[in-house]
C-alpha cells in the first residue's frame, strides 16, 4: 500500500476533526438562523481552557469539561446579544472571536507566566491515541490489514467521536421532532411562532449545541492533536469550518465531505512543502492553503452549483405586538 | 427641546457613551481577575500614553491605523454592507506600496515615489475589496463570508510575496529589502525639527496628516455629494433608492473600492512611515481594529477620529502596562477590543428602552 497515501489519510482524518465539530456546531447554530462566525472564538477559548484544566486538574475528561462550559457561555453571550436583544449576528461573532483571542492571551500570561501558553501536558492529562481491537488479526490481509492498522486504528477517542457526531446530527436535524423545529425556525420562524413554539428558546438550545461541540473540537485541537495551549493556536480552523458549512451547503453529510476535502489539502499542504515535482516545479504551499478559501468564493459565486443558505440566517426575529 | 432632539442626543452621544463605560466596567472586572488594581492599570495607561511625548507620538501613530480602518468600515457600513476584509485589504495595500517603491530608482524625487507609492496601497486595498463587492452585487454572494475568504488569501498570498518574490535576497527573513531613503514619509519629529521645534522621536509620522485629511474627505464625500447620497440611500432603502434611480449593483461595488482603498492606507501609516519595508502582518489586527472603531464612532468621521484616539491609547496603554506589570500581557487591548465590538455593536441598544422612557417619552397627542 502506498506509505504516501495511507500517511496524508490518516493526517486528514486527525486534520478533519475539529472541522467537524466546529462545521457541525455552524450547522446547528445557522439551520436556527442564527449566523455563526464566532465557530473560531469558542474553540479558541475551549482550546485555552481545556489545556489549562487539563494541566491543573490532571485529566483530559476535566479539561474537556471545562472547555464544553467556556465554550457555551461564550456561545450563550452570541445568544443574548442577538436572540434577546436582537443584535447584529455578524457583529457578535466578530465580538467573540476577538474577546476569546485576548482573554486566551491575557488569562494565558496571568496564570502559567508563560508568555501566554499553558504548561506542556503530560501523557496522562491528554487523548491518547487508541489501538482498536483485532490490529495484530487484520494485519495479515494485505491490503485492508494496512488500512485497518494505520487508517483506521491508532486515533484518539475524539475523533472517533467526531465520525459518530455527523450521522447523530444528521438524525437530530432530519429525524426528531427537534430537528424539525430547528429546520422551521431557520427558514420560517414566524411560521413557528404561530404554531405557538418560542423562536427564541429553539435558537438559544442550538446555539448551546453549538456551544458544546464547539467545546469539543477546541479541546480535541490543545488536549489531543497537541499537547498545551500556544498563542492563536486555533490558526483560522472555526473558519475553514465555516467554509466546509457553506461548502456544505448546510447539509451533515456534504458538510462532512467538505470537511474531508479541506483537511486532505492541509495534509497535502504539509507533505509538499519544497518538494519538487517534476515538470511543474515547486508547488507554493500558499497556493494549497488558500484553496479551501477560493473554493468557498467560487461557490458562494454559484460557478460550481450554487449555496442556498437556510432563509431567515442573519435576521433577528422581532415578534409583532 | 422637542422629543426628536432628545432621541437624537440619545442615540447620538449618550447611548455610545453608556455602551463604552459598559466596556470599561467589563475590562476592570478582567484586571481584578488577574490580580490588577484597574485604578492602577488606568494610571499606568493614561500617564504611558498621554504623559509624555514619546508616548504620545505612539499613541497617535496607532491612532492613525485606526482611522484609516474605521472609515473604511464605515463608509461600508453607510451602503448596508459590513466589510469585515479590512485586515486583507490593508494587508494587500501593503503590496501595492511596496511594488511601487520597489519599481521606482533610489534617486527619483520623493514628490513622485511617495505620491505613487500612496496611490498604490489605495489602488490595491480597492482591488481587494472590489471582487467582494462585484460578488455581492452580481452575483448574490454574501459580502461578509466572502471578505472573511479574501482575509485567509491575502494572508497566503503575502506569505508567497513575502517568502518568494520579495525576499531581500541573501535574508532568511519573509521581508522585502529595505525602501530607498526617498520613499520615507517624514516624520513628525524631523518636521518639527525643520521649523525649529525639538520633540522626543517616535514613528508619529505625516500619515496623521493624511488621515485627517480623509476623515475630512470621506465627510464632505458622504454627506455633500451626490455618491455620498447614492450611497446612503442604498443602505437606508434600496427599494426607495431604485425609485430614485440610483443601480444599487453600482454602488456596492464603487463603495467596496472605496472602503478597501481606505484600509489599504494603513500599508502608509506602517510601511511608508516607520518599518520602511514590507513585512509579514504589518496590518495584524487593525482591520478588526477598525470595526471597534467605526461602531464606537457611530460611522460618522468625527466619531471615528475620537474613537480612533482612544484605540490609539488603549495600544499604546496597553504596551505601557506589559512593560509595567509583567503580569499583564499586551494583548489586554484586543480583550477590549472585543467588548467594545460587543457592548457599542451588538449589544448597542441595550439602554436605548430605558433612556427612552426616563428621557424622551412618547407625547401623548391632545
Amino acid at each position: 500500500m502506498n506509505e504516501f497515501l495511507l500517511n496524508t489519510l490518516d493526517a486528514t482524518l486527525r486534520y478533519s476533526t475539529p472541522l467537524i465539530f466546529a462545521s457541525m456546531a455552524g450547522l446547528f447554530s445557522e439551520r436556527s438562523g442564527v449566523v455563526d462566525i464566532g465557530l473560531e472564538g469558542k474553540m479558541l477559548i475551549a482550546a485555552f481552557i481545556s489545556a489549562a484544566a487539563a494541566s491543573v486538574f490532571g485529566s483530559p475528561w476535566i479539561g474537556l469539561g471545562a472547555a464544553i462550559i467556556a465554550s457555551c457561555i461564550f456561545a450563550m453571550v452570541h445568544g443574548f446579544a442577538t436572540i434577546t436583544h436582537k443584535g447584529n449576528q455578524i457583529v457578535s461573532g466578530v465580538a467573540i472571536n476577538i474577546m476569546a483571542s485576548g482573554l486566551t492571551m491575557v488569562l494565558g500570561l496571568a496564570w502559567f507566566k508563560q508568555g501566554g501558553q499553558t504548561p506542556a501536558l503530560a501523557n496522562d492529562e491528554r487523548f491518547l491515541s487508541i489501538t482498536l481491537p483485532g490490529v495484530d488479526i487484520i494485519d495479515y490481509i494485505p491490503i485492508l490489514g494496512d488500512i485497518y492498522r494505520e487508517l483506521i486504528s491508532g486515533h484518539n477517542i475524539l475523533v472517533y467521536l467526531a465520525l459518530l457526531i455527523v450521522p447523530l446530527v444528521w438524525w437530530v436535524v432530519y429525524r426528531t421532532r427537534f430537528g424539525l423545529r430547528l429546520r422551521a425556525v431557520g427558514e420560517n420562524p414566524k411560521a413557528v411562532d404561530t404554531a405557538g413554539l418560542s423562536v427564541d428558546r429553539l435558537r438559544y438550545k442550538a446555539l448551546l449545541i453549538g456551544g458544546i461541540l464547539c467545546g469539543i473540537g477546541g479541546a480535541y485541537i490543545a488536549t489531543a492533536h497537541n499537547a498545551q495551549f500556544t498563542k492563536d493556536m486555533t490558526a483560522g480552523a472555526g473558519f475553514i469550518a465555516l467554509a466546509a458549512l457553506i461548502f456544505g451547503k448546510w447539509r451533515p453529510y456534504t458538510v462532512l465531505s467538505a470537511c474531508f476535502l479541506f483537511s486532505f489539502l492541509k495534509a497535502l499542504e504539509d507533505r509538499l512543502q519544497s518538494v519538487v515535482i517534476p515538470g511543474i516545479g515547486e508547488i507554493p504551499v500558499q497556493f494549497i492553503e488558500a484553496t479551501p478559501y477560493i473554493l468557498t468564493v467560487i461557490l458562494l459565486a454559484g460557478f460550481i452549483g450554487r449555496a442556498i443558505p437556510p432563509k431567515a440566517v442573519g435576521e433577528p426575529y422581532i415578534k409583532e405586538l | 427641546m422637542t422629543r426628536d432632539t432628545r432621541l437624537a442626543w440619545i442615540n447620538g452621544l449618550m447611548l455610545p457613551l453608556l455602551n463604552v463605560l459598559t466596556a470599561f466596567a467589563a475590562i476592570a472586572i478582567v484586571f481584578v481577575f488577574i490580580n490588577v488594581d484597574p485604578i492602577e492599570a488606568a494610571k499606568i495607561v493614561i500617564y504611558g500614553t498621554l504623559g509624555y511625548e514619546e508616548g504620545i507620538g505612539y499613541t497617535l501613530y496607532y491612532a492613525t491605523n485606526f482611522v484609516f480602518t474605521g472609515l473604511a468600515v464605515a463608509v461600508a457600513f453607510h451602503a448596508g454592507l459590513f466589510n469585515i476584509g479590512g485586515e486583507g485589504q490593508a494587508y494587500v495595500g501593503g503590496l501595492g506600496v511596496a511594488l511601487v517603491v520597489l519599481a521606482f530608482d533610489p534617486s527619483i524625487s520623493p514628490w513622485i515615489v511617495i505620491p505613487a507609492s500612496i496611490m498604490g496601497s489605495l489602488l490595491f486595498g480597492a482591488l481587494w475589496a472590489i471582487v467582494p463587492g462585484y460578488l455581492q452585487a452580481y452575483r448574490g454572494s454574501h459580502i461578509v463570508i466572502t471578505t472573511i475568504m479574501f482575509n485567509f488569501i491575502a494572508s497566503a498570498l503575502m506569505v508567497y510575496m513575502c517568502v518568494h518574490v520579495l525576499r531581500e535576497v541573501g535574508q532568511m527573513n519573509p521581508q522585502s529589502k529595505m525602501f530607498p531613503e526617498t520613499a520615507w514619509l517624514p516624520f513628525i519629529h524631523d518636521v518639527f525639527a525643520g521649523i525649529g521645534y525639538k520633540i522626543a522621536p517616535s514613528p508619529l509620522n505625516l500619515s496623521i496628516v493624511l488621515a485627517l485629511l480623509f476623515s475630512l474627505l470621506v465627510w464632505i464625500f458622504l454627506w455633500h455629494t451626490r455618491w455620498g447620497y447614492a450611497i446612503r440611500a442604498t443602505g437606508k432603502n434600496t427599494t426607495a433608492a431604485v425609485y430614485g434611480g440610483i443601480k444599487p449593483k453600482k454602488v456596492i461595488v464603487i463603495t467596496m473600492c472605496i472602503s478597501g482603498a481606505l484600509a489599504g492606507l494603513v500599508a502608509v501609516n506602517e510601511l511608508l512611515g516607520y518599518q520602511h519595508r514590507l513585512m509579514l502582518d504589518f496590518q495584524y489586527g487593525y482591520g478588526f481594529g477598525g470595526i471597534a472603531v467605526a461602531l464606537m464612532g457611530r460611522n460618522h468621521p468625527a466619531g471615528i477620529l475620537v474613537a480612533a484616539l482612544l484605540f490609539g491609547i488603549l495600544y499604546q496603554g496597553g504596551m505601557e502596562l506589559a512593560f509595567e506589570l509583567p503580569n499583564v500581557s499586551r494583548h489586554i487591548v484586543v480583550v477590549m477590543q472585543g467588548l467594545v465590538i460587543l457592548f457599542c455593536g451588538a449589544l448597542e441598544y441595550i439602554y436605548k428602552p430605558w433612556l427612552v422612557r426616563f428621557l424622551a417619552p412618547v407625547e401623548v397627542s391632545e
